[in-house]
């Protein structure tokens, strides 16, 4: 998980969806959805394009109002207040910084509109910009920087009135994958640093689960499932999230025994051990394993035995997809940790699968 | 190391751009250029009973000497009589005030317009630009004399006042600066609203939700991020219907009456009805002398813009 900074998300909540719902011409954005987001928290709201997320986002910023249900910050109903009055800012997904003011001018924007005296505004703007590492750079226009540095000029002036909370749509989509990474980190230490409320919309897993303590996970408008980083990828309670977040195995059957430490399934690539559930005998559910988390070895033995049929290399990994006696194909995941002239499996070999119980959860939706 | 010789086929594709860049040169030269001193030459000779009506005429078959005699008989009487005579002055100034009162109309309906049409929905805004366009696929003439037909004395507007009972006698609007610029605002209008149309589309409506989101109301947002984002096309449609404002013939010909004498009106007159080409001449000049100054002005703050700004 990000930060390690522990979140208690029974918290009294800073900002609170109740209900909330909007549709477009009759299509639902945001369906009936409710939410808390705690004080001090970095939440990341993930999903695919069109599932709403950024809906929501408009929704807390403003710049649109839910058709039914409430918003509320600190315990005040804002569903009513313009977006020029929230104590809340946002960072553009385009940046939209003012293409006729310098950088300085840009970043001031905000406190301008507040009537703050002339020399706390400059007080304000020198600091937020140090803080950015933008010294020297108040002078220039935005067309005159690179797009990184663009990105921190948003960033400066989403926050230099101290937003209660800073909302960041797709903050990082336009930068390229080493900068997308260092600012990643960047804008976690800056949270932390300021004690700062961030929302943060984002299609892309790795982004939301490195900088998030929470994240919400969201399709055609509602909820699917909010947790830590952790409880997503290794806990998700959905074949939709498990699919969505990472890479799964997911292996359709029929449960032949519940026990309080295991569930035992039937399925057509042979029977699985899996972690315990609240399932009865006979139920239909799926298994899902992370390719990681399965055991390749070469021979037979206990387990799922296959032959590999396909092997693809990515340097730190090796990824091996491997047709069960019974029919499924499963992807399994090895870190290359020896060198490849001493890996001992290759295609065509008879392979044994095996994995520990825990780690095979049993879905039934 | 040795810079490599450029290939043939490199020196030939430099050749290609080279031309296509003089190309513009060219025809400015030819077309633009050449004539003005033409109409220069003529404004520095003298009227004569002749064909052409003035003299002296260069007779490039006499040779050099000869062009030079010519050149000896230039002189500034012509301009002496534009600063001497008030006529000149009145109509100049008469121009100028029509093109900078119509250019201010022209904006303060052209923007709401334009602006309208920017924020219209997509599906919209192709429809909208057809029927700010719609107007030129008729005649300007026939369009100015359809005005002709509204604002006579039992036209259309003075039958619509009177049936509203807005005036109880039919007022006269033919041949007053009214109607003039009437007819010149009416004619304009596209030429304000496509080029600040064409700058309102583009901004990025982000910008007006950015400005929201610091704490700006829509309407002190729209004096410090849409007016100043506009004003290229503002410069620019302002420019495009000033300058040809300024020279306007037809409109006070047919819409206008004798107090309003604009500066094409006394160059058509001294042009066709004095056949004095040499004055005719050097009122166009000094009509160009006084269109470059804007001209100038827009080109540096474009620049500047450019170098400094966006």
């Amino acid at each position: 998980m990000g930060t390690g900074v522990q979140i208690d998300p029974a918290a009294r909540p800073l900002v609170r969806f109740e209900g909330v719902s909007k549709s477009y011409s009759g299509v639902a954005a945001v369906d009936a959805l409710s939410l808390d987001i705690v004080e001090g928290e970095f939440f990341a709201l993930l999903g695919p394009s069109g599932c709403g997320k950024t809906t929501l986002l408009r929704m807390l910023a403003g710049f649109e109002t839910p058709d039914t249900g409430r918003i509320l910050l600190d315990g005040q109903d804002i569903s009513a207040v313009p977006p020029y009055r929230r104590p809340v800012n946002m960072m553009f997904q385009s940046y939209a910084l003012f293409p006729h003011l310098n950088v300085a001018r840009n970043v001031a924007f905000g406190l301008q509109q507040e009537g703050l005296p002339r020399a706390e505004i400059d007080a304000r703007v020198q600091e937020m910009l140090a803080l950015m590492r933008l010294q020297g750079y108040g002078d220039r226009k935005p067309h005159q920087l690179s797009g990184g540095q663009r990105q921190r000029v948003a960033l400066a002036r989403s926050l230099v009135k101290r937003p209660r909370v800073l909302l960041l749509d797709e903050p990082m989509a336009a930068l390229d994958k080493k900068l997308r990474q260092e600012t990643q980190f960047e804008l976690m230490r800056l949270r932390e640093r300021l004690g700062l409320t961030f929302v943060i919309v984002t299609h892309d897993q790795e982004e939301a689960m490195t900088v998030a303590h929470r994240l919400g996970v969201m399709n055609h408008g509602a909820l699917i499932q909010v947790g830590t980083p952790a409880e997503i990828y290794e806990q998700p309670d959905s074949r939709w999230v498990a699919d969505f977040i990472g890479d799964v195995n997911l292996i359709e059957g029929q449960v032949m025994s519940s026990s309080t430490d295991a569930t035992l399934v039937a399925s057509a690539a042979g029977d699985i051990r899996a972690a315990a559930s609240r399932t009865s005998p006979g139920d239909n559910v799926w298994v899902a394993i992370r390719p990681e988390k399965l055991h390749i070895a070469a021979g037979g033995g206990d387990g799922l035995a296959g032959e590999v049929i396909a092997i693809g290399y990515l340097g730190d990994l090796s990824h091996y997809q491997v047709r069960t006696d019974g029919g499924p194909v499963l992807k399994v995941a090895v870190a290359n940790v020896t060198r490849l002239s001493e890996r001992p499996i290759g295609l065509h070999q008879r392979v044994t699968l095996t994995w520990a119980a825990a780690s095979a959860l049993v879905l039934t939706r | 190391m040795s810079v490599p010789a450029p290939s043939v086929q490199q020196r030939k594709r430099n050749l290609g751009q080279r031309l296509v860049l003089w190309a513009p040169y060219a025809w400015l030269l030819l077309f633009f250029l050449v004539p003005f001193l033409i109409v220069l030459k003529i404004s520095l000779s003298q009227t004569a009973i002749a064909q052409p009506p003035y003299l002296p005429t260069f007779d490039l078959a006499a040779g050099f000497s000869s062009l030079f005699d010519a050149m000896r008989e230039f002189s500034f009487e012509n301009y002496a009589l534009l600063a001497s005579d008030t006529l000149y002055l009145h109509s100049y100034l008469k121009s100028l005030e029509v093109a900078a009162l119509a250019t201010a109309i022209l904006l303060l309906i052209g923007f709401p317009v334009a602006y309208g049409m920017a924020r219209a929905s997509r599906s919209w805004q192709p429809a909208l630009f057809v029927l700010i366009v719609l107007p030129f696929w008729t005649s300007f003439l026939i369009r100015i004399y359809a005005w002709i037909n509204i604002l006579q004395r039992e036209g259309l507007l003075n039958q619509a006042l009177l049936a509203l009972r807005i005036v109880d006698e039919p007022p006269v609007w033919l041949a007053t600066d009214t109607a003039v610029m009437i007819g010149i605002v009416y004619s304009y209008l596209p030429f304000m609203v496509l080029p600040l149309y064409a700058t309102l589309e583009r901004m990025d409506e982000s910008l007006l939700e950015a400005a929201a989101d610091l704490g700006c109301p829509r309407w002190k947002a729209f004096w410090l991020v849409t007016l100043p984002l506009a004003m290229p096309g503002i410069a620019a449609g302002m420019l495009l219907c000033f300058i040809p404002i300024l020279g306007e013939f037809v409109i006070p010909d047919l819409l206008g009456g004798s107090e309003t004498i604009m500066i094409g009106q006394t160059l058509w007159t001294e042009f066709f009805a004095n056949k004095d080409w040499p004055v005719a001449s050097a009122v166009t000049v000094v009509l160009l002398a006084l269109l470059v100054i804007p001209i100038a002005l827009y080109q540096c703050s474009q620049l500047r813009d450019s170098a400094g700004g966006r």
